[in-house]
């Protein structure tokens, strides 16, 4: 029993004045790879906090491996691992320094757990005796997750741990996720980027302290599936605008090149919309119909949300 | 990883110690600190420190000059104390020189001082003191009223016919200074100044390295280990005790190589005094640590009890002739005590024996402040 479960959970900050988490429910299943996506300020990093047994929530309940956040935050301080989105390892030790630090404080040493973390250490073994301040961004969260790893937790917290990180090492990284949950380990990651969603078993689309939609990031977008058209045309900032102000649009968004819009009447308003536009002029339309992914997913999901409070 | 080898069954807090102390020893700011600080500090302060009036500058407007009023303004250029800026006869114009600073005192002699002096026994003479400084004006003019009063008691004496047969009852007053007969400026200041070294490294040092923790956020990632709260704070208090004992040997060192101090009393007194004032100290620190989030609320929640710790301990001005109310402020200022006994072992040579009173304070201010320090430290923010 490695999961993770939480029940009715609320945390406000500043006497209650600002709501962080507003009556959260999840459960994540032992071995999952479990994605909380959302952008900065969702709350995200509030829910760590309280699972990692550092802040109580004002109500509700949670459980990590069957321990409770309040009352068995000792057992859980055991077996759990915890990266902080902040870098928050020793700057004026080395990468060795570091490590064997944090393994005496779990009571284990580097070698008896070097097999959980050789894949990653190796990368940065090269520069073990390098202060940790002065490694790379990339270096830094490697290290981070070493160190994180190190006294073999059941469950693993980690806070964007690929913010601020480039593609290539972005995509390593999630390959190492990969590696250690084929270890058993249940892993609770949150990131702002939405394309790293694939990466996760499920994953809780999170928005000001609420969370919006749990599921497969597959079952998520096909239950919030509708006609979506990427339109592009030269006076991009114009046609934005136009398009907003069509009676019919639903919404639209920019998206790479393209603008995203979705209507009020389906598929309907693709050719009503044409039509307007043909009346402002518009030259060298371009539009086609187009399968929403996790971004637009996510849009959709907030403006309900912001639509119906 | 050679290092990594270590038993597994070995305490933590001895693991924190080790990265503690790697981590103080690879900080350039904290063994500077450590290391110059009493030094510099133990040269500087004594040297330019210095309480003793000397140098006065005083002018004397001489209205008479008469042989009488040239020796009584020789008697005073020849003082030690004074030094003689002006010799004129115009009390306006030295009072110019008043209000540029340059003279402190105007000694005026009248018209017909010698032959009022001569005829009807007596002359008024007239002091004036520039009192922006109290300090001086007060004991310049006290200088000069003894220096006047010997000038009057010679002229007394020369004009008694015959001294054989009517003895001039002559009081003189006499007086020595105990435990530290040549009023050796330094051997004062420089028991002080070691006391307030070990304040600074105890309190304000130890509070910074915990309070960087916070800002780091490196707390944050301790407190999801299962290390205890007792743990993390003996692993931080024990460093800076440790440093704070190495410092007052280095300012004892400093105080004997320049100044050739060394206590009177015994080196066991003052270790054992600095061990137990230094957790009392550590406690503040640690209280400090745990109402800062960052560095510079820390640093400036120090200047603020340092100023207190300094002006309110007895370093420079004596907590007896401060008004009863501050008086009783110095009672819950532990720097106070410590000054006291660290100067009563160095220059009276009291014994532990003595200072008991003191001990049982410093003891209660190691709890007290500790315990304050523990009860306001939560290891989860709620």
């Amino acid at each position: 029993m490695s999961g993770v479960s939480i029940k009715n959970i609320t945390k406000t900050y500043e006497k209650g004045t600002v709501l962080a988490l507003d009556n959260i429910s999840l459960e994540v299943a032992p071995g999952e790879l479990f994605g909380l996506i959302g952008p900065d300020g969702a709350g995200k990093t509030t829910l760590f906090r309280i699972l990692t047994t550092l802040l109580i929530p004002d109500k509700g309940k949670a459980t990590v491996a069957g321990f409770d956040v309040v009352t068995d935050y000792e057992d859980i301080r055991k077996i759990v691992g915890y990266m902080p989105g902040k870098f928050s390892l020793y700057q004026d030790l080395s990468i060795e320094e570091n490590l064997n630090f944090f393994a005496t404080v779990f009571k284990t040493t580097f070698e008896e757990n070097y097999h959980l973390i050789e894949d990653i250490y190796v990368q940065i073994e090269p520069f073990k005796k390098r202060l940790a301040g002065e490694l790379s961004g990339g270096m830094k969260q490697k290290l981070a997750l070493c160190c994180a790893l190190i006294h073999e937790p059941k469950v693993l917290f980690l806070d964007e741990p690929t913010t601020g990180v480039d593609p290539v090492s972005r995509k390593e990284f999630w390959d190492m996720l990969d590696r250690l949950k084929a270890r058993g380990i249940t892993i609770v990651v949150s990131t702002p980027y939405m394309d790293e969603a694939s990466r996760c078993d499920r994953i809780a689309l999170i928005q000001k302290g609420k969370i919006l939609e749990v599921n497969t990031l597959e079952k998520i977008i096909k239950k919030n599936r509708q006609p979506l058209f990427a339109i592009k045309a030269p006076n991009r900032y114009k046609l934005i605008k136009d398009i907003r102000a069509f009676e019919n649009t639903n919404s639209c968004f920019a998206f790479g090149e393209d603008n995203h819009v979705s209507f009020k009447n389906g598929s309907e308003g693709m050719p009503q919309l044409l039509n307007y536009l043909n009346e402002k002029g518009y030259e060298n339309l371009s539009h086609k119909e187009v399968e929403p992914d996790i971004e637009d997913t996510f849009i959709k999901l907030m403006l309900e949300t912001e639509n119906h409070d | 990883m050679a290092s990594a080898t270590g038993n597994k069954k070995m305490n933590n807090l001895f693991f924190l110690l080790q990265k503690e102390f790697r981590q103080i020893f690879r900080n350039p700011t904290i063994l500077r600190m450590i290391l110059i600080m009493p030094v510099l500090q133990l040269i500087l302060i004594p040297l330019a420190a210095d309480y003793e009036i000397k140098h006065i500058a005083i002018s004397v407007i001489d209205l008479d000059h008469s042989p009488y009023s040239k020796r009584l303004t020789q008697k005073i250029a020849a003082s030690d104390y004074f030094q003689l800026k002006e010799y004129g006869s115009s009390y306006q114009k030295s009072l110019e020189t008043v209000g540029d600073g340059k003279t402190d005192i105007i000694l005026t002699i009248p018209v017909n001082f010698e032959k009022d002096l001569i005829k009807e026994s007596k002359s008024k003479i007239h002091l004036a003191a520039d009192a922006v400084n109290g300090v001086r004006a007060g004991l310049g003019t006290a200088y000069a009223g003894q220096i006047i009063a010997a000038f009057n008691n010679e002229i007394r004496e020369e004009w008694v016919q015959f001294p054989r047969y009517v003895e001039m009852p002559q009081i003189e007053i006499t007086s020595a200074n105990w435990y530290n007969p040549h009023i050796n400026y330094y051997l004062f200041m420089v028991p002080g100044i070691l006391a307030i070294l070990v304040t600074m490294v105890g309190s304000f040092m130890a509070a910074l390295n915990i309070v960087a923790e916070k800002e780091v956020g490196t707390i944050e990632q301790l407190n999801v280990t299962p290390l205890k709260k007792w743990q993390f704070i003996l692993g931080k208090l024990i460093p800076f005790w440790v440093l704070g004992m190495a410092s007052i040997t280095i300012g004892m060192v400093v105080a004997f190589v320049i100044f050739r101090i060394i206590p009177v009393g015994s080196y066991f007194t003052v270790y054992a005094f600095s061990a137990v004032y230094l957790l009392g100290i550590l406690g503040i620190g640690l209280l400090v640590s745990t109402f800062s989030d960052t560095q510079q609320q820390a640093t400036l929640f120090a200047f603020f009890f340092m100023m207190i710790f300094i002006l309110l301990g007895g370093l420079y001005t004596p907590i007896e002739s401060m008004p009863e109310w501050s008086q009783w402020i110095t009672k819950f200022n532990p720097p106070a005590y410590f000054i006291r006994v660290i100067r009563a072992v160095f220059i009276k040579g009291s014994a532990f024996s003595d200072l008991l009173p003191d001990f049982y304070a410093m003891i209660a201010f190691a709890i007290g402040f500790n315990w304050l320090a523990i009860r306001n430290y939560s290891k989860r923010s709620a």
